[in-house]
């Protein structure tokens, strides 16, 4: 049974036809990633995984189980963090309170701090200010902080939303490393990018999102040798 | 964003012109007043602290009112004009089936502390309970609609609780029974003061600090201001916005309520038109502290207090106008216009460019 599976999902805004009808699966363990250009529906995707937005038809399975009938907040109890689009840190919060919001869901205390020292271990910045205003951090560090606080919800399942948006080329590469270590140590991950040059290095498969409706899906390899890839998401001619 | 001063003439239009005249004219009648009231010399140093004391005690109270206001505005960006009935329901309630009967027994002076406890606990209840059916009726299925819409729900919601009230329990003046333990005046280091108005004082500072160490400390606090940032994301941590939402109305409804037996405490009397004057004046508090803002709200509360008790007396009295202490609502509502020209944000708010970015 694949970890996520969505079956022809129509979603709207307001009357707009977003979602025309996706059809994927992340198998436990994997790293896929989605990419599209600007406005092809791959925030609205990811969106409607975590519940913010409900698909007017469709379904979408989490091991096998029906996620319509739960809450966006429900649904983090299910195993499922997302990493916001531009981030969504709560920047009044202080970085520790941010964390403490990402494990929101759970009552573990002992395993709360156990994760607390791994997000540290994983990102030394965020530890150095812990006691700092979340909004006074540089870009690269929210960045940090926003992936450090969906971790902290110990996901399966995490849906990362452009991480590498506004981030200078030393830090994407930075963050690429970040999705692998964080996926080595056994969390699924679905990647939205429009960098399809490093996502394509990181995941396992992907899916190529064109104005609401997937036209290809490969292994990453596969993708990267597809000249139509090639030629509109890699710059290459 | 700093202009040159081309930039900032080239930007300068008629309005700022006219603004500027009000602002010159109110310093000067304030400066004209101060003066003519210090040279003419009408009261004691011991009348002006007395005043200050009673502006003090007022002001407490407009704190603790005006943090539901403040709450509910940093979560929801709505301004809860039923707030004042919120204040209202518990306290007249508490009155008519707790502090009265108990009074008629003979209990209320013979045991004044359980008896106090018994109708703040009572007054909380009532208050948080109208407070969380409100929103749930009212507010809640309004949550995505524009602004302006659930404004217009709250005046009415406010209308509502007052004409439910007086038809439950009648339109006259219902007298809240004296504490004899606290009727007297207590001396400390030569100024007298009421024992009410400490006790007023005292709880109020306690409330206060006791919500902030709960806006602050808890994890419901926290996640509290998680929402009030954004509530899309505060749900994707698993947050429960809906649950948050109804916790923030009950908190600043319980507050409400302790402010309301404080306040007949205070005056003695309740009445189902009692939450309309004190709600205005605790939004106007939670405005000039900036509204969102809990330590702004208990300081804009105090500040308003202080400034209506001292302001009619100081920069009126001197002008020669007649009864001048009668004007304290007067004093109010203009520094409500104010700072609405002036410093919109308030004392220690954020411009609300900012907050909404």
């Amino acid at each position: 049974m694949p970890m996520l599976e969505l079956q022809d999902v129509h979603a709207y805004y307001g009357n707009i036809h977003a979602l025309k009808g996706i059809s994927l699966t992340v198998e436990e363990g994997e790293i896929v990633t989605l990419i599209g250009a600007n406005g092809a529906g791959k925030t609205t995707t990811l969106r409607t995984i975590s519940g913010l937005l409900k698909p007017r038809q469709g379904k979408v399975y989490l091991e096998g189980e029906d996620l319509d009938q739960y809450k966006a907040h429900e649904i983090v109890y299910k195993g499922v963090a997302m990493v916001p689009e531009g981030r969504g840190i709560f920047a009044k919060l202080t970085v520790a309170e941010n964390l403490d919001m990402g494990a929101y869901s759970r009552r573990d205390k002992k395993g709360i701090a156990e994760d607390l020292e791994r997000v540290f271990e994983l990102f030394p910045r965020l530890k150095e200010r812990r006691n700092q205003v979340a909004g006074t951090l540089s870009g690269g560090e929210q960045q940090m902080l926003a992936t450090a606080r969906a971790l902290m919800a110990r996901p399966r399942l995490l849906l990362m939303d452009e991480p590498s948006m506004g981030l200078a080329p030393v830090l994407v590469e930075d963050v690429f490393d970040r999705i692998m270590e964080i996926n080595h140590e056994g969390t699924t991950i679905l990647l939205v990018e429009q960098n399809a040059h490093m996502a394509l290095q990181v995941a396992h498969r992907g899916y190529v999102l064109q104005t609401g409706e997937i036209v290809l899906g490969d292994t990453a390899d596969g993708l990267r040798q597809n000249p139509m890839v090639q030629k509109a998401y890699l710059g290459m001619e | 964003m700093r202009h040159t001063l081309g930039q900032r003439l080239e930007r300068f239009n008629y309005l700022d012109v006219v603004l500027w005249l009000f602002r010159i004219g109110i310093i000067v009648v304030i400066v004209w007043g101060t003066v003519a009231t210090i040279l003419d010399n009408p009261y004691s140093m011991r009348n002006w602290i007395d005043l200050l004391l009673t502006g003090l005690t007022q002001g407490s109270l407009y704190a603790l009112i005006a943090l539901g206001y403040t709450l509910v505005y940093g979560v929801l960006l709505m301004i809860n004009f039923a707030h004042g009935e919120f204040f209202m329901s518990g306290v007249f309630t508490a009155t008519v089936f707790v502090a009265i009967p108990l009074n008629e027994a003979g209990l209320w002076n013979r045991h004044p502390i359980p008896c106090l406890l018994l109708v703040t606990v009572v007054a909380m209840a009532v208050s948080m309970a109208i407070a969380v059916l409100t929103e749930r009726v009212a507010y809640r299925p309004l949550r995505r609609a524009p602004r302006l819409i659930p404004l217009i729900t709250a005046i009415g919601a406010s209308f509502f609780w007052q004409y439910f009230f007086r038809g439950l329990y009648g339109s006259g003046i219902t007298a809240f029974p004296t504490v004899q333990a606290l009727a007297g005046k207590w001396t400390v280091a030569g100024l007298e003061i009421g024992k009410t108005d400490v006790v007023v004082m005292i709880s109020s500072i306690l409330l206060l600090i006791g919500l902030y160490i709960f806006v602050m400390q808890t994890k419901t606090g926290k996640a509290m201001r998680a929402v009030s940032e954004d509530k899309d994301v505060a749900a994707l941590m698993g947050i429960d916005v809906d649950r948050v939402i109804v916790i923030t109305f009950a908190v600043g409804a319980a507050l409400a309520g302790a402010a309301g037996i404080l306040y007949a405490m205070l005056y003695r009397q309740v009445n189902f038109f009692m939450g309309f004057y004190p709600g205005l004046k605790a939004f106007t508090a939670a405005v000039l502290g900036g509204i969102g803002s809990v330590p702004g709200a208990a300081l804009g509360g105090l500040a308003l207090g202080m400034f209506e008790s001292i302001a009619p007396n100081l920069f009126l009295e001197g002008l020669g106008i007649p009864g001048a202490n009668q004007l304290k609502d007067v004093v109010a509502f203009t520094m409500l216009v104010l700072i609405l020209m002036f410093r919109p944000q308030g004392i220690l708010g954020e411009r609300l460019a900012e907050k909404k970015a």
